[in-house]
């Protein structure tokens, strides 16, 4: 199996390959569209600011790539966020796959932001899912949320609930960080690898 | 529920794990990659390695070390010690760090604080303070502890903040290996008065220690290195401590 990572200037790439790597895959990092074209599955990764990354994507023409790729996809963290259509991290109109908001978290007295540490999910039958435990704890890092649409396929609550895993068609994507989410992250990845 | 997170510390010299009392008498712990094992089965939220040799020669058997651990463990990890500027950043973060800490180096050169937080992002940017209590005040120190410097903790922390640092590191050196708890009132007038998530750090020597911290100290997360290191207090046994207090664990 061909496992691409989507190469561009965010951070957590390499975390994202150990992880891979613990599940028994030798994961491939590119931004060439010949690469990404006989990928069987692509996870897009990414942790930083949504404006720079974006640009970089529509330099390299990704902006248009990504949303015609057909094989299984898997956003992650700033990865999910650019899967939406807008972000109001730096005024940053995204890739618009999910038809879905991307806001910064609320200032609520005895709320940190940003929203550092381990955190449920609320969770609904979904074969990114599969055998997780409802209400299990997963990893998070970030200042910006996507809100809850139809596409939501886990919820967390912090300050408000929002999308803590979305989908559609063979798009999925996790707010979260599976791939520091310890044994709950990694039958995640797992599944993302070999049940879809 | 967001969690409470327990961190254990892992001190790094010449690559073997060691813990001394108030930042001296260095005893050796052990292997870092094992007890960094260890602590992922027991259930630990996160690790944090500081290189306290940090000279030049030990830096590429610290990359080392990093990238051994990345490999290994699925949970986040922070590295810090003797990271003075952004490539040394973009080096450990190559080989896997999930965020590095920056102590000395930011008191010096603040902007080095903005510079990493636009290059790679706020949530890898941990400032780690040293402070101790003199003449009435909190007080920044540097060194490892061994220099004062005239900033004030709070007001250096909150202009940390400011300028774009993603967690506050906090060890009260009065505290520091004393095992009688952790600065309790510092710690929650530092959390009160800034948005960023606070790791308390130094005294920790009981479960209630740690109740306290995240209660009365309204820490978000508490660090500790030798009760872990030689086994006083199990981590299993602490989250469940805990959580049979009311408190959110994973």
């Amino acid at each position: 199996m061909k496992i691409v990572i989507l190469k561009y200037n965010a951070g957590n790439t390499q975390s994202v390959i150990f992880a891979l790597q613990r599940v028994g895959i030798d994961a491939i990092l590119s931004d060439e569209p010949e690469i990404l074209a006989t990928a069987d599955k692509i996870i897009f990764p990414g942790v930083g600011e949504a404006s720079t990354a974006m640009q970089y994507l529509k330099s390299k023409n990704l902006d248009k790539l990504i949303p015609n790729f057909s094989q299984p996809v898997l956003g992650i963290c700033l990865g999910m966020q650019l899967l939406g259509e807008y972000s109001e991290e730096n005024n940053t109109k995204a890739l618009g796959i999910f038809p879905t908001k991307v806001k910064k978290f609320p200032l609520v007295e005895g709320f940190k932001v940003p929203h550092i540490g381990w955190n449920n999910i609320e969770i609904s039958d979904n074969i990114l899912l599969k055998g997780i435990e409802n209400q299990a704890f997963v990893y998070y890092v970030h200042s910006y949320y996507m809100e809850k649409s139809e596409f939501t396929i886990a919820t967390t609550d912090y300050i408000l609930p929002f999308s803590a895993a979305i989908q559609k068609n063979n798009f999925f994507a996790t707010q979260f960080h599976p791939e520091k989410s310890a044994d709950v992250g990694e039958k995640i990845l797992y599944n993302f690898l070999n049940e879809i | 529920m967001l969690a409470k997170r327990i961190i254990p510390c892992l001190d790094i010299k010449d690559g073997q794990t060691v813990k001394g009392i108030n930042f001296e008498n260095l005893k050796n712990a052990g292997n870092p990659l094992e007890l960094a094992k260890k602590y992922v089965e027991e259930g630990a939220d996160e690790l944090v390695f500081l290189d306290i040799t940090a000279t030049i020669e030990n830096r590429n058997t610290l990359i080392d070390l990093v990238k051994k651990i990345a490999a290994t463990i699925n949970i986040p990890f922070t590295v810090g010690g003797g990271i003075k500027n952004a490539d040394d950043v973009a080096r450990l973060l190559e080989a896997g760090a999930d965020k590095i800490s920056i102590n000395s180096s930011a008191v010096q050169n603040p902007d080095l604080i903005d510079n990493l937080a636009l290059r790679f992002g706020s949530q890898c940017v941990v400032l780690a303070v040293d402070t101790n209590f003199y003449d009435n005040q909190w007080f920044v120190y540097v060194k490892g502890g061994r220099e004062i410097t005239k900033l004030t903790t709070l007001d250096w922390i909150k202009e940390a903040e400011n300028r774009g640092a993603g967690e506050i590191l906090l060890t009260s050196m009065a505290n520091d290996g004393t095992k009688k708890g952790f600065a309790y009132e510092l710690t929650a007038n530092i959390s009160e008065n800034i948005q960023i998530p606070v790791i308390a750090s130094g005294g920790a020597g009981t479960k209630e220690h740690f109740l306290d911290i995240f209660t009365k100290g309204k820490a978000d997360a508490a660090l500790a290195a030798s009760i872990f290191h030689f086994g006083e207090i199990p981590i299993p046994t602490l989250k469940k401590y805990l959580k049979e207090k009311g408190l959110v664990l994973r």
